[in-house]
């Protein structure tokens, strides 16, 4: 089979003034760019900046709001991923989507398999498979259970089911987040030789010397807007972060409470461990201060919230609470020593959501209330109202279910479900996310408050602003280690996001 | 829509959702409520024989085995786990009364034959926590050891009572009602109260509506799920033990399709199989339901073949309807 090789300089895919909205979050704003045959283009930006909402739309996941896209110079809509893959836009995902239980063969072909009056034609699936793996090079075993193979080798499978179903545009969100450095190099080397066949490829990664290596061109995006498209040539490591970070909207934080240099140690993280997923942390927080932890999304803040809080079982290491060990199998050890944790996904983890605002408040200390067993509802509807008053959620009614809630208030019904719990320690993981502005202002003053009374609070963000301005010291991690601190002062956004990306232009990092 | 920061600001999509919530709940409240009086109306106008005191009562002996069961399999479903051993339960708990009855006296054996029941709950609730198996396959399995349990205690043959007093409760009247119907509504009342009012009722519905929620909150999820277990055990040996009172005999392929009829009734009455939610009494309005058309046919005389076509179609709407409004959202 020959293909023939397309012009270089042909624009294959074109965005022009993409927008998308998420309720009150624009996503992605005024977009446009070119994606050309034989053409590596990197997509880099921040958490949230929308380089997975751009390449989302272009690979039919999601629908622009406004704006259009061009395939081949004529308009397209694509109302699901198979539209954009029976244009040639293939994606490949960071959550592989293929079939565990079937062999490779089988799963790069599977919904295009040769066929003669349904009957699948084992010896041409076969052969063209051959011929594939040979033309890529991958020399992937065609008879094995892609349940059996490594991640690396997945995505080899992946990247052939897309040239299988003739795939010109493939997307790839984090491809090399899950593969080790030898792994990532093979990767790279094979992108760079799909491009050469004529094939197109966006690169969506956080880590920037790989897509410096890889791209014909880089494409800088923040708070859904394109910064700039250059040649990789032109930019540097030390480029792409600059811009990325750049200036933006100043958002008001209430001012810092004060915090006493002899304030007591609420909390202490000594040496924390869990395979896989963070290494040797170890950190203190004092009553009253507020303790922000930054760094790139898959760094382990996350892990860290819930190993603290007995969600996940920790390999190594002891927790202290108030100067004692204290032993956390399960968040119900981690509320009884006084820890409260704020999950980072409010639907999944926090909230019952056809459950009414009442019992998603009371639920964790229900037996405060309940002699025998038995829910004295009266001062069961008392508490939760003085809850829900106390940290102003907005709802009509307390029996109202939280689905029928903005996210903000939605939020607020998690804090006042905690606070009722009278926690030393607020493990809050991202308390604002897919929260609008006016709620997001109420959820800054009411950490600060919290802080104010004695709370030791660890604030997880990926609004990095968020970290800045509410905390009284900043960890930045990196790999499941943390790789510097920085007090208010000296935490700049230049420094933490070179901390959290290991961009050599630090100033804080510890050794 | 943007613009209202200040009352409930609404961000993503909110708007739309607050109004089709609202009718989620009013369709599920009253849509089970009005096609129970409908058909209770319908069977009143087409036959005279139906609305006596006689006709009821026998509609209520005849349904409390099954809505006995259905009150404890609600339970389960709320939180998030299927029991689809109650059938065999109930076959263990009436013949484990009745060889008990035969072997010591009557009242012993009734009370053995509940204590099974909820025995038997146990070990279903340790086989779905500590082997980790989804509980639908976990119950079947051990349906099949507990009926074969049951053929191996027996021989595979009927057990029969003579003493009189094993079959007062089954037979014997209290205020023109058998103690049956009083044993159903007692359990039904007892559950529902379990559910609406105790700390234990909030847990089954927090842990079947998002377990990981409820584990975040500190709830013992696995401990939760094994009292669910029990408490369907233990429906499924009242109802078993009532049954074998009736009749002062048990036999080991009792209660063949109970699991299912319960479930069925659960899910007609409008509990969702998805868990979190759902109450008793709809479980007791879906048995009703499910006995009236059986009783309807019965007193109009029509060929019993259409019954189970019109009960298969009863549940897919029920179900049916359930999807559609969850889809809605």
């Amino acid at each position: 089979m020959t293909i023939p090789l397309p012009q270089r300089h042909n624009p294959l895919v074109e965005a022009r003034n993409l927008s998308k909205r998420f309720g009150g979050i624009q996503a992605l704003a005024n977009v446009s760019l070119t994606l050309r045959a034989g053409e590596v283009h990197g997509l880099v930006g921040e958490n949230g900046a929308g380089k997975s909402t751009l390449a989302k739309i272009i690979g039919g996941v999601y629908q622009p709001d406004g704006g259009e896209l061009l395939v081949d110079g004529r308009p397209v809509r694509f109302g699901a991923p198979r539209d954009a893959l029976a244009a040639g836009i293939a994606t490949i995902a960071q959550e592989l989507a293929l079939v565990p239980e079937m062999p490779v063969r089988e799963n790069v072909f599977l919904g295009v398999e040769p066929r003669r009056f349904g009957v699948v034609q084992r010896e041409e699936l076969r052969q063209r498979f051959a011929a594939l793996d040979a033309r890529t090079g991958f020399g992937v075993p065609g008879d094995i259970l892609v349940g059996d193979l490594r991640i690396a080798d997945r995505q080899k499978v992946e990247i052939l089911r897309a040239l299988a179903r003739d795939a010109r545009v493939i997307l790839m969100d984090e491809p090399t987040a899950s593969l080790t450095a030898d792994e990532t190099d093979r990767l790279l080397a094979i992108i760079r030789r799909l491009a050469a066949e004529g094939t197109a490829i966006v690169l969506v990664s956080h880590f920037l010397d790989e897509v410096l290596a890889v791209s014909d061109e880089v494409t800088v995006m923040r708070d859904g807007h394109l910064v700039r498209t250059a040649p990789a040539s032109e930019e540097t490591t030390e480029s792409l972060v600059a811009a990325m970070i750049g200036r933006r909207i100043e958002l008001a934080f209430p001012p810092r409470p004060a915090l006493s240099p002899t304030a007591p140690v609420v909390l202490a993280a000594d040496h924390l461990q869990r395979r896989g997923a963070i290494a040797d942390i170890s950190f203190d927080i004092r009553a009253g201060e507020i303790v922000g932890l930054a760094g790139l999304v898959g760094s382990g803040r996350t892990e860290i919230a819930r190993a603290i809080f007995g969600a996940d079982p920790l390999d190594a290491g002891r927790i202290l609470v108030n100067g004692q060990p204290v032993a956390i199998r399960s968040p119900r050890d981690a509320a009884a020593a006084g820890i409260a944790m704020l999950p980072e996904s409010r639907k999944e983890q926090g909230l019952f959501m056809e459950r009414s605002v009442r019992e998603n408040a009371t639920i964790a200390v229900l037996p405060e209330m309940s002699p025998g067993g038995v829910v004295d509802t009266r001062r069961e509807r008392q508490v939760a109202r003085d809850a829900v008053r106390e940290v102003d959620v907005r709802t009509r009614s307390l029996e109202a279910p939280v689905v029928t809630l903005s996210g903000g208030n939605q939020q607020k019904v998690l804090f006042a479900k905690w606070l009722l719990l009278r926690p030393k320690i607020l493990l809050a993981d991202e308390p604002t996310r897919g929260v609008d502005v006016g709620a997001k202002r109420q959820i800054y003053e009411l950490l600060a408050r919290l802080a104010g009374e004695g709370m030791g609070v660890l604030l997880i963000s990926s609004e990095i602003e968020e970290v800045l301005g509410l905390a009284h010291r900043v960890l930045v991690l990196r790999n499941g280690r943390l790789v510097a601190e920085f007090p208010a002062e000296a935490a700049t956004k230049d420094a933490v996001m070179s901390a959290a990306f290991g961009t050599p232009l630090l100033a804080g990092e510890v050794a | 829509m943007s613009g209202g920061s200040n009352l409930g600001a609404e961000p993503v999509a909110a708007p739309a959702r607050r109004f089709s919530a609202l009718d989620r709940i009013d369709v599920r409240s009253y849509g089970i409520v009005l096609s129970f009086l409908a058909l209770f109306t319908a069977l009143s106008l087409a036959t005279d024989k139906f609305l006596t005191q006689r006709n009821l009562l026998n509609i209520l002996d005849q349904s409390a085995p099954v809505g006995i069961v259905a009150c404890g399999v609600t339970i389960g479903i709320i939180a998030g786990v299927f029991d689809l051993s109650v059938g065999a339960i109930f076959a263990v708990a009436a013949v484990a009364a009745c060889k008990l009855a035969l072997l010591t006296n009557p009242w012993v054996g009734i009370v053995a034959g509940v204590l099974f029941g909820a025995a038997l709950g146990i070990v279903n609730g340790v086989l779905v926590n500590t082997v980790k198996i989804n509980s639908f396959i976990a119950t079947l399995a051990s349906s099949i050891v507990f009926r074969g349990i049951a053929i191996l205690v027996t021989g595979g043959l009927i057990v029969t009572v003579t003493d009189p007093a094993f079959k007062i409760l089954g037979t014997a009247t209290f205020l023109g009602a058998k103690y049956t119907v009083w044993v159903f509504a007692l359990f039904a009342i007892a559950t529902s109260f379990l559910l609406s009012r105790t700390t234990l009722g909030r847990y089954f519905y927090a842990v079947g509506g998002n377990a990981e929620a409820a584990s975040l909150s500190g709830i013992r999820v696995e401990q939760v799920r094994t009292l669910a277990f029990i408490i369907s055990g233990l429906s499924a040996g009242i109802a078993g033990v009532l049954a074998a009172s009736r009749t002062s005999s048990a036999q080991p392929d009792l209660g063949m399709e109970l699991a299912l009829q319960a479930i069925a009734a659960a899910v007609v009455g409008g509990t969702s199989i998805m868990g979190g939610q759902g109450a008793i009494w709809r479980a007791v309005l879906g048995v009703l339901i499910l006995a009236m058309i059986g009783n309807g046919f019965n007193l109009l005389g029509i060929d019993t073949i259409y019954q189970q076509i019109v009960q298969g179609l009863l549940i897919m709407l029920a179900v049916g309807l359930d999807q559609l409004l969850r889809r809605r959202r």
